[in-house]
């Protein structure tokens, strides 16, 4: 078991190690930074200040050493742009985005996975039918197109909702309910084939046929076993609850992380976009590491073949 | 004579009927819609210099935002007068090129990796895991903006970043299926007839794993399709005068109070489209994949 979470946090780590070279070698690789900041008016002095100021004079080795050692140290660098801190830039807008992120994904839980389990349990029926149409519709709309639509209904024609901006809660609705009804289609879908899959097995013929109750057998059999599949996909929506936003952030011109990495993208700053990169991956990483870890717990047989 | 009558009589009821009542049975009806849909989509996006009644950048600026219905512009006109159907037919042509593409870029990049880390083994494998759990770890949308933004878009660049996406699905199915078929007896002996690696894996092992490489294609069009739009609807796709379907929902955007239009008409296609995709891949996965019930 040990062995087991030593290598995934290993892993994990390397994948860590994996995208801070690449967020530095893209942003280095793409052009000079100086030329951008300062415009292609400026005298050769003042860019040859800003570059040594920078560090941009060094040859590319120092500086990724140099960078690599100060992100050890906690330092994320400082924005270009306002020479605020990055990370404090940063973690200003993770509440913004979690505002919506959150809910989003309690709302995704609460309405998918009832929707699937049930869709699994009632097999052919018309509300079977009914959960797998609307749950290909929900996931291959996309979400600036579900966005506007949203907008289009209830803001422009019934105007009953705000179209933009971070005022009130009521602010938040359309924004949330665009972020999950994608994922509330993908859980459904995933719920219901897992729980067929299930369902079919031995062991729940078994316990129907030693005269458990129908709701024992689909809580305390049925449930735990189809349990492997959909924390896969729940990992995933944990994991991407800092990057998910951006789309649909932009739609509703809502202050969080995925704006700020559309600004500071097109601003080339790139101490910023190196953080969010950072932030991001960390977020994903220790999210599958955790969901990795459940596997072991939820299903011991894995804790032996993955380790290997 | 009589027998060639009956014979001939036998025979004219014939093959259009039998055609129809097999597919009938063989094909489910949305199935079939979905395939008239995408067939549509694919003649457009051919002939879309031939069927598009405008040029997609003239102007008419006498006509600007006018409605849709009318004969001279039957699905209406942008902020600058330009013919919204004839912009259609050209992004639909774009968006189907990059995401075609892309696929084929990255079937054929993930499929190469897989092979050689079931060929090598050891340290190669291990690089393609730890590239495979780096692309699982930033999300491909915040990739692409990182790299699209710093190096500006073109068509050529937004093609090949495309092409890396799912790669590692593709990776992990062809060396799965390699591994398992290198311990199968009929990789094993055309080695023993002396053929180099590349033969036995090209003629001999492609051909049996390409059923469920075809399936995770089906698999990842619709999604590079998403994905395009989605950056071109940030702005950092394709860029105008081109047009795509994501970048006229974008530009649509701004004027959807006064002209809903100009963004409902690529909506409606991307909608139609990934789902007339997931359909019918859904639908040729059953039918290819015997181990999926």
């Amino acid at each position: 078991m040990i062995r087991f979470i030593a290598v995934r946090i290993l892993r994990a780590m390397i994948t860590i190690f994996a995208v801070v070279t690449f967020a530095f070698v893209v942003l280095r690789m793409s052009g000079d930074p100086a030329q951008v900041m300062l415009g292609p008016d400026v005298p050769q002095e003042a860019v040859d200040a800003f570059r040594r100021s920078w560090g941009l004079d060094q040859p590319l080795w120092i500086q990724y050493l140099a960078y690599i050692k100060s992100i050890f140290s906690g330092d994320f660098g400082v924005s270009m742009r306002d020479k605020a801190s990055a990370l404090d830039l940063v973690l200003q807008r993770v509440p913004a985005t979690l505002q919506l992120t959150l809910p989003a994904l309690l709302l995704k839980l609460a309405l998918g996975i009832p929707a699937g389990v049930y869709a699994a349990l009632h097999r052919q029926s018309f509300a079977d039918r009914g959960v797998i149409l609307l749950a290909v519709l929900g996931f291959t709309i996309p979400s600036f197109v579900m966005g506007l639509l949203l907008v289009l209904i209830f803001a422009v024609t019934l105007g009953v909702l705000p179209s933009g901006g971070q005022d009130t809660w009521v602010h938040g609705i359309l924004p949330t309910v665009t972020m999950s009804i994608g994922g509330i289609g993908i859980l459904a879908r995933f719920s219901r084939s897992a729980m067929i899959e299930v369902m079919g097995q031995p062991y729940i013929r078994t316990a129907s046929a030693k005269g458990l109750k129908w709701h024992d057998v689909v809580w305390n059999h049925a449930l735990p076993n189809a349990a492997v599949p959909i924390v896969t996909i729940v990992g995933f929506m944990v994991g991407s609850l800092i990057a998910g936003a951006v789309v649909v952030e932009s739609i509703f011109s809502w202050p969080g992380i995925g704006r700020l990495l559309i600004v500071s993208v097109s601003n080339r700053d790139l101490a910023v976009v190196q953080c969010i990169l950072l932030n991001i991956a960390a977020t994903m990483v220790v999210s599958n590491l955790v969901v990795d870890l459940l596997y072991g717990w939820l299903d011991p047989r894995l804790r032996s073949n993955a380790a290997h | 004579m009589a027998t060639i009558n009956l014979s001939e009589t036998s025979r004219t009821p014939g093959w259009y009927a039998t055609f129809i009542t097999r597919l009938r049975r063989n094909v489910p009806f949305t199935v079939g819609l979905g395939i008239l849909w995408l067939a549509a989509v694919v003649v457009v996006a051919i002939f879309a210099d031939q069927i598009r009644p405008y040029d997609i950048t003239a102007m008419d600026l006498s006509s600007r935002l006018s409605r849709p219905g009318v004969l001279k512009h039957l699905l209406g006109t942008d902020e600058l007068g330009r013919d919204v159907l004839s912009r259609l037919l050209q992004s639909v042509r774009v968006s189907l090129i990059i995401a075609f593409g892309a696929t084929i870029l990255s079937a054929v990049f993930g499929t190469a990796l897989g092979f050689a880390a079931a060929q090598f083994r050891g340290a190669v494998e291990h690089l393609v895991l730890v590239l495979a759990d780096f692309q699982a770890a930033l999300p491909f949308l915040i990739m692409s903006l990182a790299v699209l933004a710093f190096f500006g878009s073109s068509m050529v660049l937004l093609v090949c970043l495309m092409g890396f996406y799912g790669w590692e699905r593709y990776a992990r199915i062809a060396r799965g299926l390699a591994i398992s078929a290198s311990s199968q007896g009929y990789a094993a002996s055309v080695v023993q007839l002396g053929a180099t690696p590349a033969r036995v894996y090209f003629h001999h092992i492609l051909p049996n794993v390409a059923s469920m490489l075809i399936v995770s294609m089906t698999l990842t069009f619709p999604e590079i399709i998403l994905m395009e739009s989605g950056l071109s609807f940030l702005g950092l796709g394709v860029q105008p005068p081109e047009t795509s379907l994501g970048n006229m929902v974008g530009f649509g955007r701004e004027y959807l109070t006064r002209a809903p239009w100009i963004m409902l008409a690529p909506s409606v296609v991307i909608m139609l489209t990934t789902l007339s995709i997931s359909i019918v891949g859904d639908w040729l996965r059953d039918k290819l994949d015997p181990t999926l019930s």
